[in-house]
């Protein structure tokens, strides 16, 4: 059967470079970076290119970037690091409404520590408006985290500003770039972040390989005491090959994000003009510019994710959603919820993201095999029959 | 994640569609929960002449309503009204744990549906259903406004299971929907 895998929010597959880079850690050279012989040495010399090669995509030095094991444990190692570290500025967070999981979650945790947090809102493009955040920024805040984009809805957020705004009243930022890094430019000195959390994975690098970039100067906690690793910023024996790996990663899309960006974004756009022009009743959701260059997501009315989400998998099309069906919470997505869409219209959220080896007949065969998809399950809809009535 | 016979059911839902002279029509379930299903049925002979649905939902819950619209078809009043969620559920092969609900709405349009029969050959009005507004209570069925954390008619307070996300009881031994033990805070 045809496949068409466009879930790259989810998991983009390995670049076949990075694995060719990792081979050898995980084959012949197996020391430890910490040991002294030629074994260790070899492993961390190779671990100190991989942090070069990550902190020249954002545009930091090397001694800022921390290794992690996901994004999810940089989102944590911010929020809770930076804050339990600055406590003495105070105990108030300020985030967006849209972030991920991984950040509100830390909240809540810091929440049951003596924290108190503020959530901004967002637009319904999902943007959050700098201004909302100096509003909300208290004589104890503390942190503010707004992510970089938004992986559900591609939605790119104004950091810099952001982080200016912070800067001014002496608030640490710290932003999850977790879905942007490699996929758009950025530099940590012109954003003016304080810390940015970045990921392998999500730029053909392999899983379970992440960073927190933490500006020069700037306390931090760490959450895994022990050893020196990372500077003692983070205990635990390196994962050799996933940072070599990611090192990798970081370099070739350093090298080729023009390229790549010029190319998913017109594949992007194939798919968002044909999917609204062959298909009534579907919005496109997030910000129509302002947009991760690889993203397209949409809100189909009168159905729900999920049908959609399996019968595109039975023509061999991968995508996610964010209805409350396809979630093990069975709640809505809390993003497309925060830009006030209605219910029953988040329920219709699809989402696709395209990878580099994705090809324009991909997109012309989700093109082809999407809609009469749709019609099926509105024909069963009652939602959608009810709308058939009410407009006779 | 979900049985064969449940993607067959999904794939190929039977009995789809709208009866227009129905003699009962049962609908549940609004779109914050995640499904609604409408049922129409034409009763003859008190048996279940045709069954027809309309359903708003995940794979499994189009499911459901379809093995729930072939398993009453045929079937009296009295004999469709003791179809179970569970009775749907095995039919089906299982559902996931966290899925176990769409089986309820399906036996709950059913049965809505032949209430509604049975209200107009009564010559009243069918009585209100649950789950129109909001999310129904666990425990007691009572309509819980969004994001409410006590149940207004039992008074439960209300959370979210750590293992499946489904509401529960938080100062229960277990949850309420897949037997997780639930530690307090």
């Amino acid at each position: 059967m045809r496949k068409a895998y466009l879930d790259h929010m989810a998991a983009a597959p390995l670049d076949p470079r990075v694995f060719q880079a990792m081979v050898p850690f995980l084959q012949n050279h197996f020391g430890n970076p910490q040991s002294l012989h030629s074994f260790g040495q070899e492993a961390q010399a190779a671990v100190e290119d991989a942090r070069q090669s990550v902190a020249r995509l954002i545009g930091a030095s090397s001694e800022e970037v921390v290794f992690t094991a996901s994004g999810s444990e940089s989102n944590n190692f911010a929020l809770k690091g930076l804050a339990t570290a600055n406590r003495d500025r105070g105990t108030h967070i300020v985030v967006s409404a849209v972030e991920h999981q991984s950040v509100l979650r830390a909240v809540k945790s810091l929440e049951k520590q003596g924290f108190r947090s503020t959530e901004v809102p967002v637009d319904a493009s999902g943007r959050v408006d700098p201004d909302e955040v100096g509003r909300a920024l208290a004589k104890d805040t503390c942190l503010v985290s707004v992510m970089t984009a938004n992986s559900e809805v591609g939605t790119i957020e104004p950091v810099a500003e952001i982080a200016k705004t912070c800067r001014g009243r002496n608030v640490l930022f710290h932003t999850d770039a977790v879905a942007a890094a490699g996929h758009i430019p950025l530099d940590v000195k012109a954003l003016g972040v304080d810390a940015l959390s970045l990921a392998g994975d999500p730029m053909s690098g392999p899983k379970g390989s992440a960073a927190l970039f933490i500006r020069k100067g700037v306390r931090i906690a760490p959450l895994i005491d022990g050893g020196i690793q990372e500077g003692g910023r983070r205990a635990g024996t390196e994962n050799v090959a996933a940072d070599v790996g990611f090192g990798r990663a970081a370099e070739l899309a350093l090298a080729e994000i023009d390229q790549r960006a010029a190319r998913a974004r017109e594949l992007r756009d194939h798919l968002i003009d044909g999917l609204l022009s062959r298909v009534e009743h579907v919005v496109l959701t997030g910000h129509l510019t302002e947009r991760l260059p690889h993203q397209a997501s949409f809100c189909v009315r009168f159905i729900e994710g999920e049908g959609m989400l399996l019968s595109l998998d039975m023509k061999g099309v991968a995508v996610s959603s964010g209805s409350a069906c396809t979630s093990k919470s069975l709640k809505a997505s809390h993003v497309l919820l925060a830009m006030g869409l209605d219910h029953a219209l988040a329920q219709g959220s699809v989402v696709f993201g395209l990878t580099s080896s994705t090809t324009r007949d991909d997109i012309d065969y989700v093109l082809d095999v999407f809609p009469p998809i749709i019609k099926r399950l509105r024909d069963m809809s009652p939602l959608y029959t009810q709308f058939l009535q009410e407009k006779a | 994640m979900y049985s064969d016979k449940v993607m067959d059911h999904f794939q190929n839902p039977r009995n789809v569609g709208t009866l227009k002279d129905a003699d009962g029509v049962g609908k549940v379930g609004n779109p914050v929960c995640g499904d609604m299903m409408t049922f129409y049925i034409k009763v003859a002979d008190n048996r279940l002449a045709d069954v027809k649905f309309q359903t708003f939902g995940c794979g499994a819950a189009i499911a459901v309503s379809s093995m729930v619209s072939e398993m009453a078809t045929g079937k009296t009043l009295e004999e469709a009204m003791r179809i179970t969620n569970q009775s749907v559920a095995d039919e089906l092969g299982g559902l996931p744990k966290n899925k176990l609900h769409c089986s309820n709405l399906g036996a709950d349009a059913l049965h809505a549906a032949i209430e509604d029969y049975r209200a107009k050959a009564d010559g009243r009005t069918a009585q209100a259903k649950p789950h129109e507004e909001g999310c129904a209570c666990p425990y007691c069925d009572g309509t819980l406004e969004e994001e409410a954390n006590v149940c207004r008619s039992c008074q439960i307070e209300l959370g979210d299971c750590p293992h499946c996300g489904q509401v529960t009881n938080i100062h229960g031994e277990k949850c309420v929907h897949c037997g997780a033990k639930i530690e307090p805070d």
